[in-house]
């Protein structure tokens, strides 16, 4: 059975229907963090102890212009498959998948440092949401690595076969892609730099 | 929705970089402005102002919102009051809070 929509635009929602998926998928995540968020507002406000740990900020805002620069990579990928250059979109997403294992290194430093100064999850307020927030996104991160690779690998070869399917493929991964970086540029102000 | 001729792909490209270079700037500023030492309550508007700049232009442009179905707009809406109810939800601690103290 064919799956409908899936290249054709929907006449009553003018979407294709992964597209509309995806939309609802990123406003239940931003449910999650939002509720996350809210419950760091909720320690923050409510905590007469509250102790901000003074955490890596260069390593945080290098991670920042990792998740920005992968953005980039993520639209121009998409917008050469739309001028059909296969092998610049292959170029783009190697570059996002390699940007991405570098968020996850500079994270993985980041944590080993602060375990090293004995700074753990259990060690105050600050500590748990710190390490909760940047846990779930650092998921979220390695989810979209998932994705990325199978879209090189072996989703690529619908290219040859429906290369508009994949396409839009690519832009819903895209739009994931965007909110995961979209949660860091909040991350970053409130929990290093606050 | 997202354009199609060759042409009006390559002028958004050129977008793409223009809000790449607008994001990675910002990103200095909020880094700088955090060195000033400046009370929290301002503190905490200038990175969060700085922040919601950064991200309009991530959901604007990235994730082309800024030319996209009603039904989208409508489903974010409602996301949009949740997001505001969560938020209000440590308002009501805050103000106990107040009171106790």
């Amino acid at each position: 059975m064919e799956i409908p929509y899936t290249v054709q635009v929907r006449p009553d929602t003018g979407l294709y229907n992964a597209k509309l998926g995806i939309w609802l998928f990123l406003a239940s995540e931003a449910m999650l963090f939002g509720g996350l968020f809210s419950a760091y507002v909720l320690l923050r406000t409510g905590d007469p102890g509250w102790q901000s740990e003074a955490l890596n900020v260069p390593m945080a805002m290098l991670n920042t212009m990792i998740l920005i620069t992968s953005s980039v990579t993520v639209v121009l990928g998409w917008a050469s498959l739309r001028l059909g250059d296969f092998k610049k979109f292959r170029l783009y997403f190697g570059l996002t998948f390699l940007l991405a294992c570098g968020f996850m290194v500079v994270k993985a430093f980041e944590y080993s440092a602060e375990f090293e100064h004995h700074l753990y999850p259990a060690t105050n307020n600050f500590m748990g949401i710190y390490f909760t927030l940047t846990a779930v996104h650092g998921l979220h991160v390695l989810g979209g690595m998932v994705v990325v690779a199978y879209l090189l690998g072996p989703g690529a070869k619908m290219w040859n076969s429906e290369p508009e399917h994949f396409t839009n493929r690519v832009e819903t991964f895209g739009l994931y892609w965007h909110f995961v970086d979209l949660v860091w540029i909040f991350l970053f102000p409130s929990l290093y730099l606050l | 929705m997202s354009a199609h001729t060759p042409e009006e792909i390559r002028k958004e490209t050129r977008t793409y970089i223009v809000v790449f270079a607008a994001l990675a700037t910002l990103t200095v500023i909020t880094v700088v402005v955090s060195y000033l030492d400046l009370p929290t309550g301002a503190a905490v508007f200038v990175a969060l102002f700085i922040a919601l700049i950064k991200g309009s232009l991530v959901v604007a442009y990235f994730m082309h919102l800024i030319d996209e179905q009603r039904v989208i707009y409508a489903i974010l809406l409602f996301t949009l009051v949740l997001f505001i109810v969560i938020f209000a939800l440590p308002a009501g601690n805050f103000a106990d809070q107040l009171r106790v103290d």
